[in-house]
């Protein structure tokens, strides 16, 4: 019963992939991803997605611990609000972050000001735009594990005299592992493949702010063939993520 | 380490308001049914919950508004709860490392509480291995290697079958004789007799009575602490099928698990295993204990009259529970001679806590 759908699934995730690969043309293969704009474009997305993914962990981790433990008014609506980039289409998140960090966003200014820099169409704003859509999948996966989970082993680490910053490290921390693990293949992914935000908010500027995925698409206007192939490499570099760093909650539950 | 406490805590619709004095090295066990309150007792003592008012002072300091990890009260709950990332000897080497002993000493420490719980040889393996009991062993390792001032036990067997919870029994009384002043949440009225020196039962956020734990469980004088706990014990000290007591008659019963012959234990029946005859000098059947009293007097209990009898020897103060019509039959009132009968199957012997 549950064969055909089953199928179906797969069939819609697998067979675009056979579809680019059948595209592509081999033999030019080397040649279109060895050239330099596509090698700036992948050294470029491997810098700003590892260090979006860092933000996201320095940043997440403390989040989902004060979402799954706060017992304020209004964490319900803060874990609702924290989902938004989720659900945001990324070309909007990009908008908002160019109307809050841009020339003319209060923030912005703030920062122009007391540095003379600006924000936007700079590397930096690469790695806040895909922070901005990467970190709700750390913080989702940290939170339903930490909500799981309880506090009792929390609370018999205080019982044995543990104060809570050494509670969080020796007894929090090493429970979250596993979640950590997927939290942080899924935001370097995300963070990996983001396009809307970062050509909104950060636009397209070869060694600068373009990435992998920007690059396919200027590729796409102009040359279809380095197009599909910067797409295998895409395809490829997800691969290997998910091999390298499969985390083991994916294989059986939490243990 | 003493303990006094005066507790008021409010959730919901439940109000809790108990005092408690527990002498240093004493054990006391608080017992009550489901919802009376007694591990809100224990989360407010280990400041895992906030009580609305409390006064509480170990060994004279005041720990009331004192954060957890400050208290130095260590607390065991049913579940071992052992962190599942740390081997059985990172467990117990826990509470030294996390209050700033150096590696080897914490693991020196935790090899010492290993072996006084006779779980040396678990130390490497992951919480994942052990069964329900040998966790429990590690978890009672791991809270005395903290070296409290006070120790919280709540409902220690509840999560143990029934297998292993003797031998954890046999364990705690052993480690609680010379161990911390201990505080113990139970349903159970044979944990109270195996490991408490005082009781204190609980109702409804109140304490209805408390004293010495033979006196309280054999004695009861609410009929709350009867209907929960009100049972026939006699003490003595433990032979091979059964006990023998202070003024030398065997009482026949099945000695549970942990019963060490010559170690001081009690016979234990419920007061509906007592068959009263009339005392004609004669007796008929297969049970094996018999004893002459007389009736000291009749309480309706329920659907029953409890009789309680006096007498010489083991049957002073035993209680026979009865239908109406038996002791019409029988025409039993105070001062009528009888013959007490207790069938040996119906009497467990249990070890008794020295006192």
């Amino acid at each position: 019963m549950l064969a055909v759908p089953a199928t179906l699934a797969l069939a819609l995730v697998v067979l675009p992939v056979v579809g680019l690969l059948v595209r592509s043309d081999l033999t030019r293969l080397p040649s279109l991803i060895v050239s330099p704009s596509s090698w700036h474009a992948l050294r470029l997305s491997l810098i700003t997605a590892a260090l979006s993914t860092l933000a996201c962990v320095l940043l997440g981790v403390p989040l989902a611990v004060v979402l799954a433990r706060a017992r304020f008014r209004g964490v319900r609506l803060l874990r609702s609000i924290v989902l938004l980039p989720l659900v945001l289409p990324p070309v909007v998140g990009g908008l908002a972050l160019l109307y809050l960090l841009g020339r003319k966003g209060f923030l912005g200014m703030l920062i122009t000001t007391l540095t003379g820099e600006s924000v936007p169409f700079t590397t930096t704003a690469v790695v806040i735009a895909q922070t901005f859509v990467a970190m709700p999948f750390l913080v989702v996966s940290l939170e339903g594990a930490l909500r799981g989970a309880g506090d009792r082993y929390e609370q018999v680490a205080a019982t044995l005299g543990a104060r809570p910053w050494t509670v969080f490290r020796r007894v929090t921390l090493p429970l979250l592992l596993p979640a950590l693990g997927s939290g942080v293949v899924l935001s370097f992914a995300r963070a990996l493949g983001e396009f809307g935000a970062t050509i909104t908010f950060a636009g397209s500027l070869e060694d600068v702010t373009r990435t992998l995925p920007l690059e396919v698409y200027t590729q796409a206007e102009v040359d279809i063939d380095s197009a599909v192939a910067l797409s295998l490499l895409l395809i490829v570099v997800a691969v290997i993520v998910i091999a390298l760093a499969r985390p083991r909650s994916w294989e059986g539950g939490l243990r | 380490m003493s303990l006094t406490a005066r507790i008021e805590a409010v959730r919901g619709s439940f109000s809790l308001d108990v005092d408690l004095d527990v002498p240093t090295g004493t054990v006391l066990a608080l017992l009550g049914p489901n919802g009376s309150g007694k591990s809100t007792v224990l989360g407010c003592l280990s400041g895992l919950i906030t009580p609305t008012s409390a006064e509480i002072s170990v060994a004279g300091r005041a720990l009331a508004g004192v954060a957890p990890h400050r208290r130095g009260i260590g607390l065991l709950s049913q579940d071992a709860l052992l962190f599942p990332h740390l081997s059985a000897a990172d467990n117990v080497a826990f509470s030294p490392r996390s209050t700033g002993a150096g590696r080897r000493a914490a693991r020196e420490r935790a090899f010492y509480w290993l072996a006084e719980v006779d779980a040396v040889a678990l130390a490497g393996r992951r919480p994942g291995q052990l069964s329900g009991g040998q966790a429990q062993r590690i978890a009672i390792a791991r809270a005395l290697a903290a070296e409290p001032d006070l120790l919280l036990l709540d409902e220690p067997f509840a999560a143990l079958d029934v297998d292993a919870a003797p031998a954890i029994r046999g364990l705690l009384r052993r480690v609680l004789k010379t161990g911390p002043t201990t505080v113990l949440v139970t349903h159970d009225p044979l944990d109270a007799l195996a490991l408490a020196d005082h009781v204190a039962v609980m109702n409804g956020g109140r304490i209805v009575e408390r004293g010495p734990t033979r006196e309280v469980l054999s004695a009861p004088r609410t009929a709350f602490t009867a209907r929960i706990a009100g049972l026939n014990l006699v003490a003595g000290t433990a032979v091979d099928d059964g006990l023998r007591t202070a003024s030398g008659e065997v009482v026949a019963g099945i000695p549970a698990a942990d019963v060490v012959a010559g170690e001081p234990a009690v016979a234990v029946f419920p007061p509906n295993a007592v068959a009263v005859y009339p005392h004609d000098g004669e007796h008929h059947g297969s049970p094996r204990n018999t004893a002459d009293a007389v009736v000291a007097a009749l309480e309706p209990h329920g659907p029953v009259i409890r009789v309680r009898a006096e007498g010489d020897g083991w049957a002073h103060g035993l209680t026979a529970d009865l239908t109406p019509a038996a002791v019409a039959e029988l025409a039993l009132e105070p001062g009528s001679a009888v013959t007490l009968s207790v069938k040996a199957a119906t009497v467990a012997v249990h070890p008794a806590a020295a006192s």
